[in-house]
């Protein structure tokens, strides 16, 4: 029963690293770059639910839906401060610019806040429910499906609506995308916006269920998720579902066995035998290196 | 014959200016606080040189430089504190087995590119981190306790080798190998360069010099921890590549110069630090994107005699606008 109890407490934490790994991958698929500021968008998030909850004294969901919006625009301007002149730079360029805008936001909320750890005012009533033998907190069942609601509304989002349509193509084919009249700009912004709504809500999310906020809490948890895209296969939307949640478990089990040290060793080990294994993911498709 | 000049011509150079240094240091003008920072700044234009090789040269983009670092540290604190062997042997052991660890990662990352290749030596480098935290015998999360013994002979002589070694090695036939690789790697292959071989070459050499920079590091501080080793020291080192320019070794060199000089002003201030670092990175990605020297040399400068160089300023352009 234990283990029952282990795995449900692994899909919860997986399910955070689903919602900011969404970011990654969506980002990822359409502008190819790794958006090292996604941890801070996070980061960001946990913050605006907890000043709207302890110092507003907004509940859960308003909470929650101020800090999606806000991470929104907060995406939408990193994007179009930092990554917008940099679409034909090098993939180096690009990469080494999102880590400066990654550390810029975390030394400036340092500097305008300091670093001191917050502590998440209990929102939610926690009751444990007892399942057959198995206890499972409301915290854990109420972010579960808090998460899939979210999911399913971004499947929806990218296969129904016009603006998803033009996101799945300019992933495929930017340029061919702007000749089929579509406007890249928007549909980028679009993207960034929707991905890093996710991250505010897995960090408000976080900040319920793990009770500590800090500056440099975006750091790991925006790595792991990067190492939960890449497991699902980068830019396909599933895989970082999937990605996210196999990476909760691996990491639940691996404290659960009595090796917690090493539990951040965990993802990166997984990372590098995904890259070296199977670089495409467990739902890629090899794709032929073309000269 | 102009290349025999230009060696002897750095040689009297660097002669020279160990020597000032050297007299005034045990002449008692320079205290304590000033020679610290210069065999600070000795040791991170190691790194700078070191991670040059790997970045500039080669082109393979690594942010985990900080892992070699931390076991060139560990080793040669190790041998010198444990094992009471002096700190000359502890450097060349500590250099020696960072470049074995540099050759381990080397040769399973380095079939990868790009940004996956970054994220795998960002890995590898927390890997080799959470390893020291989690052994007991180096003091685990707590630290190790190392005396100081860095001088600035130790460290101006490791400094000397390290700059001729590379660019000796960017000179050589096996340099231009790795150059080829940074400019086009398929092209390269297609000429017959073994690219796999040569880019573990310039990796584990890369690491071979931060194992080195570690063991100064670790008997210049008084106490080594793990967490001095994370992301954060990776990045450090990477601007000075990158603020420097990618592909030129003296602009790695000053830019490590002038950053551990503004950063020593601003120790006291660690969040305004890191604020104008990553600014800085993001304004000179934004607007210059192959830093500030691009992939010349300050000898280009004075036209003369012109020293190491990693490629030509055309190759600035195209490695900006490939890969």
């Amino acid at each position: 029963m234990e283990w029952i109890q282990q795995l449900i407490n692994g899909i919860s934490l997986g399910s955070i690293y689903a919602l900011i790994a969404l970011g990654y991958t969506m980002v990822y698929g359409i502008i190819k770059l790794i958006n090292f500021a996604h941890g801070e968008v996070f980061m960001i998030g946990a913050f605006v639910g907890f000043y709207a909850i302890a110092g507003w004294g907004l509940g859960f969901f308003p909470a929650l839906i101020l800090s999606m919006a806000t991470c929104a625009i907060f995406g939408v301007l990193i994007e179009r401060i930092a990554y917008r002149r940099l679409r034909n730079a090098t993939r180096i360029a690009a990469l080494i610019t999102a880590i400066g805008v990654s550390l810029l936001i975390q030394y400036t909320v340092i500097y305008a806040r300091g670093a001191q750890v917050e502590v998440y005012p209990n929102v939610l009533a926690n009751k444990k429910f007892d399942i057959f033998g198995v206890q499972v907190s409301s915290q854990s069942l109420l972010i579960l499906t808090v998460s899939i609601i979210l999911m399913i509304i971004l499947q929806f989002i990218v296969h129904k609506t016009k603006i998803g349509k033009a996101m799945r193509a300019v992933s495929h084919d930017m340029e061919a995308a702007r000749l089929m009249g579509i406007n890249v700009n928007t549909t980028i912004s679009a993207t960034f916006a929707i991905g890093s709504s996710l991250a505010g809500a897995a960090g408000v999310f976080f900040g319920v269920y793990y009770t500590k906020i800090e500056p440099l809490m975006g750091v790991i948890p925006g790595v792991k998720a990067f190492v939960a895209a890449v497991l699902g296969g980068i830019g396909i939307i599933p895989g970082a579902m999937v990605g996210g949640m196999l990476l909760g478990i691996v990491e639940t089990i691996v404290s659960a066995i009595g090796l917690s040290l090493w539990r951040d060793a965990a993802a990166f080990i997984i990372l590098i035998l995904i890259l070296l294994f199977r670089p495409s993911g467990i739902f890629g498709k090899n794709t032929r290196e073309k000269v | 014959m102009k290349k025999v000049r230009g060696f002897w011509f750095f040689l009297i150079l660097s002669v020279f200016v160990y020597g000032i240094v050297q007299f005034l240091i045990s002449a008692g003008m320079l205290d304590i606080y000033y020679s610290n920072t210069l065999i600070f700044i000795g040791i991170n234009i190691i790194l700078a040189v070191s991670l040059h090789l790997v970045i500039g040269i080669t082109g393979q983009f690594s942010i985990g430089h900080a892992g070699f670092l931390a076991v060139g540290a560990y080793i040669s604190a190790i041998i010198t504190m444990k094992l009471q062997l002096p700190l000359s042997l502890a450097l060349v052991a500590g250099g020696i087995v960072a470049a074995l660890a540099g050759l381990i990662v080397g040769i399973p990352t380095l079939r990868l590119k790009g940004d996956y290749l970054a994220i795998a030596t960002l890995g590898f480098a927390e890997i080799i981190r959470i390893i020291f935290l989690n052994i007991d015998y180096v003091g685990g999360a707590a630290g190790m306790q190392v005396t100081h013994l860095t001088t600035w002979t130790y460290t101006f002589v490791c400094l000397f080798i390290t700059i001729t070694v590379i660019t000796n090695f960017t000179n050589s036939r096996h340099g231009r190998a790795c150059v080829s690789i940074r400019e086009n790697e398929i092209a390269a292959d297609a000429m017959g360069i073994n690219t796999t071989y040569y880019k573990v070459i310039a990796f584990t050499l890369g690491s071979f010099f931060a194992g080195i920079a570690g063991g100064l590091y670790a008997h210049n501080f008084y106490i080594i921890q793990p967490s001095n080793f994370g992301f954060l020291k990776s990045f450090d080192i990477l601007i000075f590549v990158v603020l420097g320019g990618l592909g030129s070794l003296s602009g790695s060199v000053i830019s490590a110069i002038f950053l551990t000089i503004v950063s020593t002003f601003l120790q006291n201030y660690p969040e305004t630090r890191m604020i104008i670092y990553s600014l800085v990175l993001v304004i000179v990605m934004l607007y210059r994107p192959q830093g500030l020297m691009g992939t010349r040399e300050i000898t280009d400068f004075f036209g003369k005699w012109k020293g190491s160089k990693g490629g030509n300023s055309d190759a600035a352009k195209s490695f900006t606008e490939s890969s």
